[in-house]
């Protein structure tokens, strides 16, 4: 029962709100996220931990891009696809984009089917969300790939300033290790969704608790923070 | 309030058409922003339309997506604030590489 307790977000008892709650909830005995179980807050402090990394990769970024007297190059013609004997600017990174967003979706959706008890639906969903990161990760691939066959290299590049190089592939790179990661969690947790392992709660092999539904919604906030993290390098890197 | 009561009986329970409509919100805003590249807006129009873009779509992933709209705000707080306080990171750097910018001109020649 003591387990249970722990992991249940349960019903609480009234609570206050707005700034009285916040001071109620913080200074109170044991737990400041009253109705947030230990898995869902870490979740959510590891994703603060992580926005301050890629704040870091972006602020360089800006300092050398900012200090550089070298002319910055355009991101809207370096990224630009030639399709069918037409060039459109930045058309890959839109497509990525879109391809992240629906992702975002899908998984959305497997969070909420996987409240219902609908494990089908649920896996699916999680796998779709898969498939969409597995594409991205690709495109970003063949992104690289069609750079460093131009002669893009992080210490220089045809076009201009050297940092351009060496800002894209740290930035890029280390969203792309993100995306590919999440893709390896969303499998092993699909595959635990489509077995029932959280309707017998079943322990999982690592942390010997108990399986909850909760933990797609864990893995969803993950997934949204590296969609998160893309509309940032979106606008910054690419658009700016 | 009610509505964040029911919301923890078990996990997060809204309706599914919230995320389409929000999926479909983000794929105009994805749109948008991509259009002020196509267009070649330029100046203080491009710059202040992707942040707009920008900070819509975040604001709707983190607020609907991540659930946090339904959250205690001691929880939202906790999360929400920390990340504002890169923006004094953000004004340190801009002062530190006007400094490195205006360094380089004066020994290095004339800037772009």
């Amino acid at each position: 029962m003591a387990d249970v307790a722990l992991a249940n977000t349960g019903a609480a008892p009234t609570r206050p709100s707005g700034w009285q709650g916040i001071a109620a909830d913080w200074s109170s005995d044991q737990r400041a996220f009253k109705n947030v179980s230990w898995g869902k807050a870490m979740m959510w402090i590891f994703l603060l931990s992580d926005t301050f990394i890629f704040s870091c990769f972006l602020l360089s970024y800006m300092t050398v891009r900012m200090s550089t007297t070298v002319p910055w190059p355009n991101p809207s013609t370096v990224f630009a696809l030639t399709i069918g004997g037409t060039t459109i600017p930045l058309i890959l990174i839109a497509i990525m984009t879109f391809i992240l967003i629906s992702s975002s979706g899908t998984m959305a959706m497997a969070v909420n089917f996987g409240y219902r008890h609908d494990r089908v639906k649920s896996a699916a969903l999680m796998l779709v969300t898969a498939a969409f990161g597995a594409t991205f990760v690709g495109m970003q691939g063949f992104e690289w790939t069609k750079l460093i066959m131009e002669g893009v290299r992080p210490w220089g590049n045809p076009w201009g300033a050297d940092q351009f190089g060496s800002s894209f592939f740290m930035i890029t790179g280390f969203h792309g290790t993100h995306v590919t990661i999440g893709v390896i969690f969303l499998i092993i947790i699909s595959r635990k969704v489509l077995r029932g392992d959280f309707d017998r709660e079943a322990r999982g092999f690592f942390t010997s608790r108990k399986g909850h539904y909760e933990i797609v919604e864990i893995m969803g906030l993950y997934w949204h923070f590296v969609d998160l993290v893309w509309v940032f390098i979106f606008a910054f890197f690419y658009l700016w | 309030m009610a509505q964040a009561a029911v919301a923890h009986v078990e996990g997060q329970q809204h309706p599914i058409k919230l995320y389409l409509v929000v999926w479909g919100w983000l794929f105009v805003l994805s749109t948008c922003s991509y259009l002020v590249d196509y267009f070649g807006l330029h100046g203080y129009l491009r710059w202040s339309l992707i942040l707009l873009f920008m900070i819509l779509k975040a604001g709707l992933i983190v607020a609907i997506f991540m659930h946090m709209a339904w959250e205690r705000l001691a929880l939202m707080y906790a999360i929400l604030v920390p990340p504002v306080l890169v923006l004094v990171f953000v004004g340190i750097m801009v002062f530190e590489s006007n400094y490195t910018l205006f360094t380089r001109i004066i020994f290095f020649g004339p800037g772009p």
